[in-house]
């Protein structure tokens, strides 16, 4: 316990900059692991872990990547544990997304949904803090404790993928194989253990 | 796994904020962001209140012994 005790009124800065992102976790979680209900208790976890670990917080970064790289390490935590599948919400359902030109079918949330959960999961998130949290590349490679070119290939290659299943209406169906995305995740949680993985620093 | 080699107009440019470039992104790339903030906007659930409200209290007991796993 290197850091020192904050104060009452930093406690309050601190809860008050935590309750701000609390929606932001809600998003990345539901893009990570699908289900609603499983993206609410890991967000839940990943406030008392913030909570927690105030101290280490520096004052005047940006909450939302510090709590997003707690929000990671459990999900992959939990990943590891086999708590999640890859389930398909739902829920997310009929919503239209999307109307391209000249195509008849519009692209509906769900289906939109559905692509982004049959990436491997370096991808989906690195899509994800990208694509629809706003994150620059360098921000999104801190957060994953990886180069920035890693991620700019991650992002690459997830866009490919989405664009030719959303483009060409090549989605699969409900049932997701999630062999191979659970051993790329393994593999990364490997390299982290080694030390390869630039630690986040949380 | 190969590289991506994407073609010559397409895809991500150097630079880091270039994130949401209209021109050159596919048709459900707003779409994304559209899954993202459309999460970012549902009220807040009672569970998150109800937690927040606690964090205050008691310090959540041995929590603040920062992380154990």
């Amino acid at each position: 316990m290197a850091a020192q005790e904050r104060t009452a009124s930093e406690k309050a800065d601190f809860k008050r900059e935590l309750t701000e992102v609390v929606p932001h976790l809600r998003a990345f979680a539901r893009g990570l692991c699908g289900r609603p209900d499983m993206a609410d208790d890991l967000v839940q976890e990943t406030m008392l872990k913030a909570w927690a670990a105030q101290d280490r917080f520096e004052p005047g970064t940006s909450m939302r990547a510090w709590t997003f790289v707690i929000l990671r390490n459990a999900y992959l935590t939990d990943m590891r544990r086999n708590r999640f599948r890859g389930d398909y919400d739902e829920t997310v359902a009929e919503r239209i997304l999307t109307a391209p030109a000249g195509q008849e079918e519009p692209i509906h949330l769900s289906d939109m949904h559905r692509a982004l959960l049959t990436l491997p999961p370096e991808r989906r998130e690195a899509l994800l803090l990208v694509g629809a949290g706003g994150f620059s590349y360098e921000e999104a490679a801190q957060i994953c404790g990886c180069a920035v070119g890693t991620i700019k290939s991650r992002v690459g290659r997830a866009r490919a993928t989405l664009n030719d299943m959303l483009s060409e209406g090549n989605i699969p169906q409900r049932s997701i194989e999630d062999e191979t995305a659970h051993r790329a995740i393994l593999e990364e949680l490997d390299d982290v253990a080694a030390g390869n993985g630039r630690a986040a620093k949380i | 796994m190969t590289s991506d080699k994407k073609s010559p107009a397409s895809g991500i440019a150097h630079g880091s904020h270039q994130g949401a470039k209209a021109s050159d992104q596919p048709e459900w790339a707003n779409g994304l962001k559209q899954l993202y903030d459309a999460v970012v906007d549902e009220p807040l659930p009672d569970s998150f209140k109800d937690l927040l409200a606690q964090l205050d209290d008691g310090d959540t007991g041995d929590a603040s012994q920062s992380d154990r796993n």
